[in-house]
């Protein structure tokens, strides 16, 4: 694999966090506060999109920024991998940033130049870990995640944000000190280094018992991921401000739990690995049984965000389901659903907000008829529904369609019914909620029908990422060349 | 029982550390728990000194040649004297025990005028 | 002023002014702090000195009064007393800066002889740490001793009482120390610490020398408060006024911690200490024990300074923990611990001081609300507690990985176990306080909305908030630097034949 080196890795992850003490000091001024968020936004973006052609063609950046421990370094490498990451985030922030400013505004949200700030840091964060070469660097900027969402997390801080804050920590804080960072030790114990490696650098340096131990301890570890029985923080997290859930609980949070195992399964252990040792089988059951779980918990709930909570826990899962079939497609579905899932949620959440601002409400059974009055929004609920349940014609189908191909290919037929029993179970959350939102009975509408949007700022970026999430079925680039990349490095 | 009485003054050592140990973990009032303190350091330099002496009629370590050039042409036999060294240190050592007594004895006025007893447990009992 | 005095400058001219600034204080009470500043400056000077010196060309051996050893006393500075000089002498000098407005508020009547005490206090430390002779490491024990016994005294009410508990267990330390000693001496005849090094090995078997190495140990554990010899450090240092407890709490244990290791390595060999003697498993246990006992006991406190004081007898468990587990990564983390655990105390009992110098108070209640009032201040707590928790990167996490390491490398998981766990406890203890600063008292944030004005800030002075901001900078730059002190320093600290 060829490499080039650039400070860009470096410049894509200090942007956004240069740019806190410009918030802090525009504190006075919210209109120039939000447009240097924007700028630090869409210079974040450049810097992404400007290594895209590089890595197309194969070639890797890396840059090492400061040998820490003798032997270890902070160091990124920006793989086909880390850059669909990196593409989700970078781009999701832009619109995310947009969201924000509507919704902060619309409910006159105090603190909001901290939230900004942190907000900031938490991207820094994300994209280090999108782009890190190695474990530590990893752990490092995953930590720093953890703490920069906590004020986020308990924005409102009352009461109840208090709470949930510390179930937030408990789970996240004490799965990564508790159960990631001995895991790491241990393998660097093992190995002797910490280098993300194309099978991993786990292999052949001990025994199965020891190692399926370790590999436990990191999917566990990394709670973020939100794999079951250490999911509950997630519907807990619920009540941080739409924005924040929207984006660090459907795409930044939970994916870098996801990326990070990914990340673990393929450049810690490598697929070979696992398949020799068969713990294939171990992953698909966790997975199997959080997306089950996940679905049916979400089928009983009534606050929409609640719902939208175990839906992503479930979908969570799928993705390293794929990378637990072992398979060509498998890993490339399981890949492209990072991407896939992250638009969809995202405007799913959007959606719930928008609802939040312009009425109020926060459970489904008060939005009945709600289509009447906020039409545009629920018709992006829609498709964004239809992405995640895997139904053309959006993107979501693509991803869903390389799962299925995959765990045919690799001979798991159970994990076909899971799949496809998930997915009905997806429709079955969410298609009641569109329907009574469009089609009831105009005497139980709890709307009148006049069309009352929720302010622009709230709408245009839903619509946008809807719309999207169509333009991805017919255009999954650059994601799916990415992760098809990705797939065929570690596989041959 | 021989080996009682040749090593006495190690015995003696052990019973005054004892004693002081136990004055100062178990007595109530603080001046006796300093007492006990005094104690405890007073075992240890007789230890030291006692290790100084020799047996067999050792002097103290004067030299009984004078000064001067004469002493140096009379070969010193170490066997004769006492040894020095550990009287030395125990001058520092007694420095540092009095110095601590009287720093103990400071903070045990001070605690006097403060709470007006120097018993430990009437004065736990005030300041709960 | 030539280099090579500095390791006996370092040492004097802090014990000189000592001198200089009781008189002038005399005089008028303003020249003491600039006085002090001064020769801590001068100190500081002097030890980073040494240690680049120390780097370039080895162990330096100073004789004073030029008369030889082992009759005569010298001074030995390695790598291991080069690193530790620095740290006293720099938390020596930023407490002093620091100190001004607390002292001004708690004790104005006694400005000089505060500042004196201070300053022997600081003279007793490095002399403890650049000594070769194992009598005058007794001596200088008890200076540092008495000065901190009478600085903890002068603080609040109950400090004078649990100053004098200190006294009496202090002294019951020193005097095990000063047995050992002796115990040493009479099988050796010598006090020199590398005399005894070459004189030691042929009487390994013998059960004076086992004895008195017992005694040592003991005598230091107490100096050390390692569990369970701890009782007299939460009530010495709770009370204690703040500027003492800044500079006594990242110290004193440190510096114990680091006689330790220089009467295990230095003066008897590991091949002793690890082989011959059976017992260091059993150590180890008992640093799991003090571990777990700190962590435990510290969550069930609702003073924040006692608080401190339990957690700063877990961290002595992680360090003593961490050198008999005798291998290399474990010693490693040992020592970088000393280091970091210096810093990261220091960080925060500033705060406590900085809270109790704006509150008037140290328990839970007076926290309330700090985020908004005090800004600056608890920003750097955060670095602080960050670095308690072990996240990178602080240095806390690089102390914490090699602990780890040397854990999983010993295959010692009850104490890699006792690691995380603290870790954890750290956790929930500073989210604690984390919690209370930031969210109570609670208001209704909606109901005020868009017109609701934000507390004043009403931060503390500068004179206290700039040390504390540039202890909480260090402890992410130490943090990065960490491959450069270990590869430059730490690795030539660890005796040879530890694997």
């Amino acid at each position: 694999m060829e490499t080039i080196t650039s400070i860009k890795p470096l410049l894509a992850v200090l942007v956004s966090l240069s740019a806190v003490p410009i918030l802090v000091t525009s504190n006075r001024i919210p209109n120039v506060r939000e447009a240097w968020t924007f700028v630090a936004a869409v210079v974040k973006f450049l810097i992404v999109v400007s290594m895209l052609p590089t890595v197309l063609n194969g070639i890797e950046i890396v840059y090492t920024v400061a040998e820490v421990i003798p032997g270890l370094a902070i160091k990124f490498r920006v793989d086909a991998l880390g850059m669909l990451f990196a593409l989700v985030s970078s781009s999701l922030w832009i619109i995310t940033s947009a969201y924000s400013i509507g919704y902060m505004r619309g409910l006159k949200e105090h603190s909001q130049t901290r939230y900004f700030c942190y907000f900031a840091v938490c991207l820094s964060a994300t994209i280090g870990v999108a782009f890190s070469a190695n474990l530590l660097t990893l752990y490092l900027f995953y930590e720093i995640l953890s703490l920069a969402t906590y004020p986020l997390v308990t924005h409102h801080q009352d009461p109840e944000a208090r709470k949930s804050g510390r179930k937030y920590l408990l789970y996240i804080v004490g799965g990564s000190i508790g159960l990631a960072l001995p895991a790491m030790l241990i393998s660097y114990n093992l190995a002797g280094t910490l280098e993300f490696a194309k099978q991993g650098f786990l292999p052949g340096t001990a025994s199965s018992s020891l190692l399926v131990v370790v590999l436990i301890m990191f999917i566990f570890g990394f709670a973020k991921a939100a794999i079951m029985p250490f999911h509950s923080w997630l519907p807990a997290a619920m009540v941080a401000p739409t924005p924040v859930s929207a984006l660090l609980h459907a795409v930044a949070v939970v994916k870098v739990g996801v990326f990070s195992i990914v990340r673990v399964l393929t450049g810690v252990f490598g697929t070979d690995l696992l398949v020799s040792f068969d713990f294939g089988g171990i992953i698909i059951t966790i997975c199997c049984v959080t997306i089950l779980l996940g679905s049916l918990i979400a089928l009983s709930q009534d606050g929409l965000k609640r719902l939208l909570a175990f839906s992503t826990i479930a979908q969570l899962s799928y993705i390293v389901l794929g990378i637990g079939l072992l398979s060509p497609k498998g890993l490339t579905g399981g890949m492209l659903h990072i991407a896939m899932h992250a638009f969809g949620k995202i405007t799913l959440f959007f959606c719930a907000g928008a609802i939040f601002v312009a009425t109020g409400k926060k459970n489904i059974s008060e939005m009945i008829g709600i289509g009447r009055r906020m039409p545009v929004t629920m018709g992006a609920f829609f498709i964004a529904a239809l992405s995640i349940t895997g139904v053309p014609p959006c993107g979501g189908f693509w991803s869903k369609w390389y799962l299925l191909l995959g765990s045919l290919e690799a001979d798991q037929m159970a994990v076909v019914v899971v799949l496809l029993g998930s997915s009905f179970l997806n429709a079955c959350y969410f298609m009641p909620i569109v329907y009574k939102a469009f089609f009831c009975k105009p005497e139980d509408a709890l709307f009148e029908n006049k069309v009352q949007e929720a302010p622009a700022f709230c709408v245009v970026p839903l619509v946008i990422t809807a719309v999207i999430s169509v333009v991805f079925l017919f255009f999954p680039e650059p994601f799916l060349k990415l992760a098809t990349m990705t797939v065929s490095s570690i596989m041959g | 029982m021989e080996f009682i009485v040749a090593k006495y003054n190690y015995w003696i050592v052990i019973v005054l550390l004892m004693i002081g140990l136990y004055a100062m973990i178990a007595k109530n009032n603080l001046i006796k728990k300093l007492i006990g303190m005094c104690i405890f350091q007073t075992a240890v330099i007789l230890f030291y000194v006692s290790t100084a002496a020799k047996s067999g009629g050792a002097t103290i370590p004067i030299i009984a040649h004078g000064h001067g050039h004469e002493a140096a042409a009379h070969a010193v036999h170490a066997i004769d004297y006492v040894n020095p060294l550990p009287h030395v240190l125990m001058l520092t050592a007694i420095v540092v025990a009095v110095s601590t007594t009287g720093v103990a004895l400071a903070l045990i006025m001070r605690i006097y005028k403060r709470y007006g007893t120097v018993e430990e447990d009437e004065i736990l009992e005030q300041i709960k | 002023m030539s280099s090579a005095q500095f390791p006996i400058l370092l040492v004097a001219v802090p014990l000189l002014s000592a001198f200089i600034l009781n008189i002038a204080g005399w005089f008028n009470k303003k020249y003491c702090l600039p006085i002090v500043i001064v020769a801590l400056v001068g100190s500081v000077y002097a030890s980073f000195g040494t240690l680049f010196t120390v780097l370039e060309e080895g162990t330096i051996r100073y004789r004073l009064g030029a008369w030889l050893p082992p009759f005569g006393i010298e001074y030995v500075v390695d790598h291991l007393n080069g690193l530790v000089l620095c740290i006293v002498s720099s938390v020596g000098l930023i407490t002093a800066i620091y100190s001004k407005r607390s002292v001004e508020q708690e004790l104005p009547e006694k400005v000089p002889q505060f500042y004196t005490l201070y300053i022997l206090l600081v003279t007793g430390l490095l002399g403890i740490t650049v000594t070769g002779d194992a009598f005058n490491l007794y001596v200088l024990l008890e200076i540092a001793a008495l000065t901190a016994y009478a600085l903890l005294a002068v603080g609040e009410d109950r400090a004078v009482l649990s100053s004098f508990h200190y006294v009496i267990m202090g002294t019951i330390g020193a005097c095990f120390y000063l047995l050992g000693v002796g115990f040493l001496y009479i099988k050796t005849g010598s006090l020199n610490m590398i005399d005894l090094h070459g004189l030691l090995p042929e009487l390994f078997g013998s059960n004076v020398i086992v004895v008195g190495f017992a005694m040592i140990m003991i005598g230091v554990w107490v100096k050390m408060a390692f569990f369970p010899l701890h009782g007299w450090l939460p009530n010495a240092y709770t009370y204690a006024p703040s500027a003492t407890s800044c500079l006594v709490a990242p110290l004193m244990t440190k510096v114990s911690v680091y006689v330790m290791i220089r009467i295990m390595f230095s003066v008897f060999s590991p091949e002793f200490t690890f082989e011959v003697l059976a017992f260091r498993h059993i150590i180890v246990w008992l640093a799991v024990a003090a571990i777990i006992a700190g962590s435990l006991l510290a969550l069930v406190q609702t003073d924040f300074k006692k608080m401190l004081t339990y957690v700063v007898v877990a961290e002595v468990g992680y360090m003593a923990g961490g050198v008999w587990l005798a291998n290399t990564a474990a010693i490693t983390g040992a020592i970088l611990h000393i280091l970091n655990d210096a810093l990261m105390t220091l960080c925060l009992f500033m705060t406590a001081g900085i809270i109790v110098y704006k509150t008037k108070g140290h328990q839970f209640e007076h926290l309330k609300g700090l985020y908004r009032t005090m800004p600056f201040t608890m920003t750097a707590f955060t670095v602080g507690v960050l670095s308690m928790m072990g996240v990178p990167p602080t240095c806390g996490f690089f102390s914490k990985w090699y602990l780890i390491l040397g854990a999983i490398r010993a295959e010692h998981w009850v104490f890699m176990g006792a690691l995380l766990f603290s870790s954890l406890v750290n956790a929930v203890l500073f989210f604690r306080i984390i919690e209370i600063a930031f969210f109570e008292p609670f208001t209704d944030h909606h109901a005020h909305g868009h017109d609701h004005q934000p507390e004043p800030i009403d931060e503390a002075p500068l004179s206290m908030v700039v040390p504390l901001w540039i202890v909480a900078a260090a402890l992410v730059i130490v943090g990065m630097y960490t491959s450069g002190i270990v590869t430059k320093v730490i690795q030539f600290a660890i005796p040879e034949g530890i694997v």
